[in-house]
Order: structure tokens, then C-alpha cells, then sequence
């Protein structure tokens, strides 16, 4: 019998549904399994007895024929949802204590589909960065290691933790958050499967805000099935959000197995970017051949505006950053550092809690949007925005599905690029122009470098088309037949 | 662009956060670098291109003007640093 900590969410719920298992058991072995694998510091809260309350339960529904789509299955939060009753800390130790009395819309309908909340995943502090390294909780380390090599990698970011543990087999999945990859680029170094649905498909109610244009909720998983069952459930129109989209949720989890005989697949020639591994290009061109082989035919597509896109993030992230994050005044929520007056109250409790990262962020997109500057940078950027969405408008016209890796190298060590702001930015170079225009795009896992690592290959699909995104990623997964599971996994 | 420790210190002060010298100095270099880098950006063409602000279209949805939802003061202060008689306490602001 499979171990309960290596189920699919598929698998599990057959199983649930056949009584072979119960909630109750399916979730002690992940409470299990997270203790086991602490090291990894994948959670900043556990929440075991909450989630042993909510598997009995999801039992008792099931037992009485109530069962919801996701019932008794257990999932890790980013500490970026607002939870009710638990601390939510966005990695910031601004937040640190902070217990909101209300609960995020996508949480929300999780836990009304039957999902366990097995804890808080740690992230980077409020979602800024591409390692996991700016939590002000500590770093997390990703479950994989090099070969021969000892030393702790980056689990990817802003959504680490949550990916660490889904490939550590802490959960079958969780959730995460992209701004500019923060879902795709921790999936693709873990090795696992992670979904940015298109801009206004989740609810971005009661997520702590980073860049509000950009960030986007979705899934994380084992599987591409696993990831259009948890979407499913996560997506749907929401009044409290202004930019939530009135349309209907299909069945995303049918998309999987269709067809992708006929479609287009768009390869664009601006991602072939200089000094990218040869691993990596030869991982794409694969990609490529297994896609052909599936049915559909590949086109070269042109992006021309790809090289700008991430200059383009790097003022609009931070510009809107700046004024979101203006909230954290230690008035209302959070911490407080005392002063005289409010001005050393506000300049006192924003020096003590913000990390490095995130100040440096505020101030470039303070300086971006003050007066003088505004029109060269903010102004300047948003055109730019709008040339790099309409260059997919255009693709789109010739091709179903657009094609790329996920990232530019696989996951570094620990330490590795935290140097120097610019270097650690270009981990994003793959992500960012599709997050820029709103679209849904999914890493899936594809192969190994030379040293063991998980590679991902990314799909990017038309607004609101999540379902041939999930069907091409169906088909890719199926081709790379990815069975490569990390050194350190939990006991 | 290059910044100096003087403009942080400004940017620094529209933040609201405090900066100790050697932060200004550091973050100096930092931002000057970070900035000329998005300074690429000028050589686009955009000429006649509108602003992008945001990608689900700009219309708002209206919602029918009536009383559906308030929240509990107790809540709304249960995270307050320093709660003083149902309100925000803050330092003193009126002599």
C-alpha cells in the first residue's frame, strides 16, 4: 500500500470515498511527517489540533453523505491568506502576532470544499523575493540536494515554503501566491507542479497585498490533476474584490487528458536568453518534440518586448508595493515601536519591522512615484506594460499556447546570489512578462540537471483559458513521466 | 541616475522609515544601482501608447447603495497595539 504522505489529492479522495482511509488518518500522517521534516522550517505556525478538529470532521461529513470536493484533504496556507484565528505574518515581523478575525475568500472556499489546514507556510517576507530567504521567520530549505553536495538550496520563492512542503510530502498541496513567478519558480525548483491562474480568477480578498495589479492566488500540487482540483475550488467571482471576474469556474480537472492534437504551441525566440544553460535549452527543446509527438504542431512566436519586462516589474512591484504596504504604521495592527510624536512612532516601528529586502523595495517605489519622477519611471512603465501585453494579444493570434522554462538556472544554494539585488531579480526573467500581462501560465516538472536538480517547463495560456493550459501541462507531464523525489524527504 | 545618501535620506523620510547612516550609505548604492538599471526602459518607443493600469479592464462594478455589512469594533481592535476606550491610541497630536 502507498504510503498516506506520497497520495495524489486524486488518489486520496478515491480512497476517502471508499472508506479505505479516513480524514483523521490521512492528516496525522502529514502532522507526522512535518514534524519529522522541521528542519526544512517550512511552516512558521503548525496547526495540528485545528486541523485533527477539521478531519473528524471532514469524516463525519463524509460519513453523512455531505462531502465537499476537497474533503479531508490536507493542505499547508502560505502565511500570506488571511486565516481566522491564526496568526498571519506575511514572513514580516511587522505582522508578527497578528491574528485576523476574518478569512481570505480562497481559504474560504477550500475549507467549504472540505480542505484541512495543516499549518502556515513560511514565504518571503510579504512575498518579495525569489528564495525564501527574506523571511524574517528564517530561511526554508528545499528537500533537494545536489548530488555529492551537502549543502542546503533554495526552496525557490516567494511561495518556498509551501513548495518545500508539497515535495517534501508535507502536503499533497497548498497554496501559494505569484506576483511575478512566486508560484511558478519554487515549483519548478521543488520540482512539482505550480499554477498562476489568470489575473481576477481567485479572490485576492483577505491576501496581504504586495503589488495588487499582479498578484494572483493559486495552487500547488504533485500533479496537474491534483492542481485543477484545488483551482476549482479556489477560483469563483468574488464581490469583495473589485478586480475578481464574474465568470463561471469550469471543470477544470475534465481538461485533463483532452486532446491536444491541433494546437499551436508558441515558441518565442526573445527567451533564448544569452549565457542560458545548455541543460535547460535542451530541456525546452524536448519539451518541445513531446508536445509534437502529443499532436499539436509548434510555431516561433515573437515577444519583442520580453527584454524590457523585467525593468517594467522592478518600478510598477515596488511602486505599488510602497503605497500598500504605507498601512504597516503601528497603529492599527502589528508592531509598535513608541515615539514622541507619530512621525518617530511610524519611522521607529517601519525601521524595526521590515527586513532588508522589503525596505529597499518600498524606498525604490517611494522614489518612483515622488514628485519629478513619476511621469519617467511609473508612466514610463505602464506603457511598457501595456507593448509586453499586447505582444501575447498578438502571439495569441497565431498560437494556443506559449512555451518556455520556468526559470533560468535550477535551485541555487543557500547564499549563493544574495549579493547583489539585480542577480537574484533575473530568476524572474521567464515569469514576469506573463504576470505583467495578467495571463495564466504553470510550471510542471520536466527533468534533472547534471547535479540532480528539478527543472520545470512553463505553459502560458489566452486570459481566462486555464483549461488548455492544464490540458498542454496534462500532456507534458504524461511525456516527462517526472518520478525523481527529493534527497531529504520526510520519514 | 546615481542617488546619494541625502536623497535616501528624503525618499527615506516620504516612507516613514528611519535609516541609521550606514543604511543611507549602503542603500545609496544599492537603489542607484537598481534604478539605472530600470532606466533601460527610456529607450522603448511609446509614443502613443496608453498606460496600462490594469489588465481585467478599468470598469468598476457598482453594487446597490444599502447598509449589507459592518465589522465589530471588538474586532477591528482585537490586533490594536494599544487600545484606548474602544479606540486607536496614539501619541499625542493636539497640545
Amino acid at each position: 500500500m502507498t504510503k498516506l504522505t506520497d497520495l495524489t489529492i486524486a488518489e486520496a479522495l478515491k480512497q476517502l470515498g471508499k472508506s479505505e482511509i479516513s480524514a483523521h488518518q490521512l492528516t496525522e500522517a502529514h502532522l507526522a511527517a512535518m514534524e519529522n521534516a522541521r528542519a526544512l522550517n517550512a511552516f512558521i505556525v503548525e496547526t495540528p489540533e485545528l486541523a485533527i478538529a477539521r478531519a473528524k470532521a471532514a469524516d463525519g461529513h463524509r460519513h453523512r453523505g455531505e462531502a465537499g470536493p476537497l474533503e479531508g484533504i490536507p493542505l499547508a496556507i502560505k502565511d500570506l491568506f488571511c486565516t481566522r484565528g491564526v496568526q498571519t505574518t506575511a514572513g514580516s515581523k511587522i505582522l508578527k502576532g497578528f491574528v485576523p478575525t476574518y478569512e481570505s475568500t480562497v481559504t474560504a472556499n477550500l475549507f467549504r470544499d472540505g480542505a484541512v489546514m495543516l499549518g502556515k507556510a513560511n514565504l518571503d517576507e510579504f512575498a518579495m523575493g525569489s528564495s525564501n530567504m527574506t523571511s524574517a521567520y528564517g530561511a526554508v530549505e528545499s528537500p533537494w540536494r545536489r548530488k555529492g553536495d551537502n549543502r542546503p538550496l533554495v526552496p525557490g520563492g516567494s511561495s518556498g515554503g509551501s513548495a518545500a512542503a508539497v515535495a517534501a510530502r508535507l502536503a499533497p498541496g497548498a497554496t501559494g501566491t505569484d506576483t511575478g513567478g512566486s508560484i511558478r519558480q519554487p515549483a519548478a525548483f521543488c520540482g512539482i507542479v505550480g499554477m498562476k491562474p489568470t489575473y481576477g480568477r481567485c479572490s485576492r480578498w483577505g491576501i496581504v497585498a504586495f503589488a495588487s495589479s499582479l498578484d494572483q492566488a493559486g495552487p500547488f500540487a504533485r500533479t496537474v490533476e491534483d492542481c485543477a482540483i484545488m483551482l476549482k475550488s479556489m477560483a469563483g467571482f468574488d464581490p469583495k474584490d473589485s478586480t475578481s471576474v464574474d465568470l463561471p469556474v469550469p471543470d477544470y480537472q475534465a481538461a485533463v487528458g483532452r486532446s491536444i492534437k491541433g494546437l499551436k504551441i508558441g515558441v518565442p525566440r526573445e527567451y533564448r536568453v544569452d549565457g542560458m544553460p545548455a541543460e535547460i535549452d535542451s530541456l525546452w527543446r524536448q519539451g518541445e518534440a513531446w508536445l509534437r509527438d502529443a499532436g499539436a504542431e509548434t510555431v516561433e512566436i515573437s515577444l519583442p518586448h520580453t527584454r524590457y519586462a523585467l525593468a517594467t516589474y522592478y518600478i510598477v512591484a515596488p511602486a505599488e508595493c510602497s503605497s500598500n504596504l504605507a498601512r504597516y504604521d503601528g497603529v492599527r495592527y502589528g508592531l509598535r515601536v513608541p515615539g514622541k510624536d507619530l512621525t518617530e512612532l511610524y519611522e521607529g516601528t517601519r525601521a524595526e519591522g521590515f527586513g532588508a529586502e522589503v525596505k529597499r523595495r518600498i524606498l525604490i517605489g517611494t522614489y518612483v512615484l515622488s514628485a519629478g519622477y513619476f511621469d519617467a519611471y511609473y508612466i514610463k512603465a505602464q506603457k511598457v506594460r501595456a507593448l509586453i501585453a499586447r505582444d501575447f494579444e498578438q502571439a495569441f493570434q497565431s498560437c494556443d499556447l506559449v512555451l518556455t522554462p520556468t526559470a533560468p538556472s535550477a535551485a541555487f544554494a543557500i547564499g549563493e546570489k544574495s549579493d547583489d539585488p539585480i542577480a537574484m531579480y533575473l530568476n524572474d526573467v521567464f515569469t514576469v512578462p506573463a504576470s505583467l500581462a495578467g495571463l495564466p501560465g504553470i510550471s510542471v516538472p520536466a527533468g534533472l540537471d547534471a547535479a540532480g536538480l528539478p527543472l520545470g517547463l512553463q505553459l502560458l495560456g489566452r486570459p481566462f483559458d486555464e483549461e488548455t493550459v492544464i490540458a498542454g501541462a496534462a500532456a507534458l507531464e504524461k511525456a516527462a513521466a517526472f518520478s525523481a523525489v527529493p534527497q531529504v524527504m520526510a520519514a | 541616475m546615481s542617488l546619494d545618501a541625502a536623497a535616501v535620506a528624503k525618499i527615506a523620510r516620504l516612507a516613514r522609515i528611519r535609516l541609521t547612516e550606514e543604511e543611507r550609505t549602503h542603500l545609496a548604492a544599492e537603489l542607484s544601482s537598481v534604478i539605472g538599471w530600470v532606466e533601460q526602459l527610456q529607450e522603448v518607443n511609446t509614443d502613443g501608447v496608453e498606460p496600462l493600469t490594469s489588465v481585467v479592464g478599468a470598469r468598476q462594478r457598482l453594487r446597490p447603495d444599502v447598509v449589507d455589512h459592518s465589522t465589530d469594533r471588538e474586532d477591528i481592535l482585537a490586533n490594536a497595539p494599544e487600545p484606548i476606550s474602544g479606540f486607536f491610541g496614539v501619541p499625542k497630536v493636539v497640545e
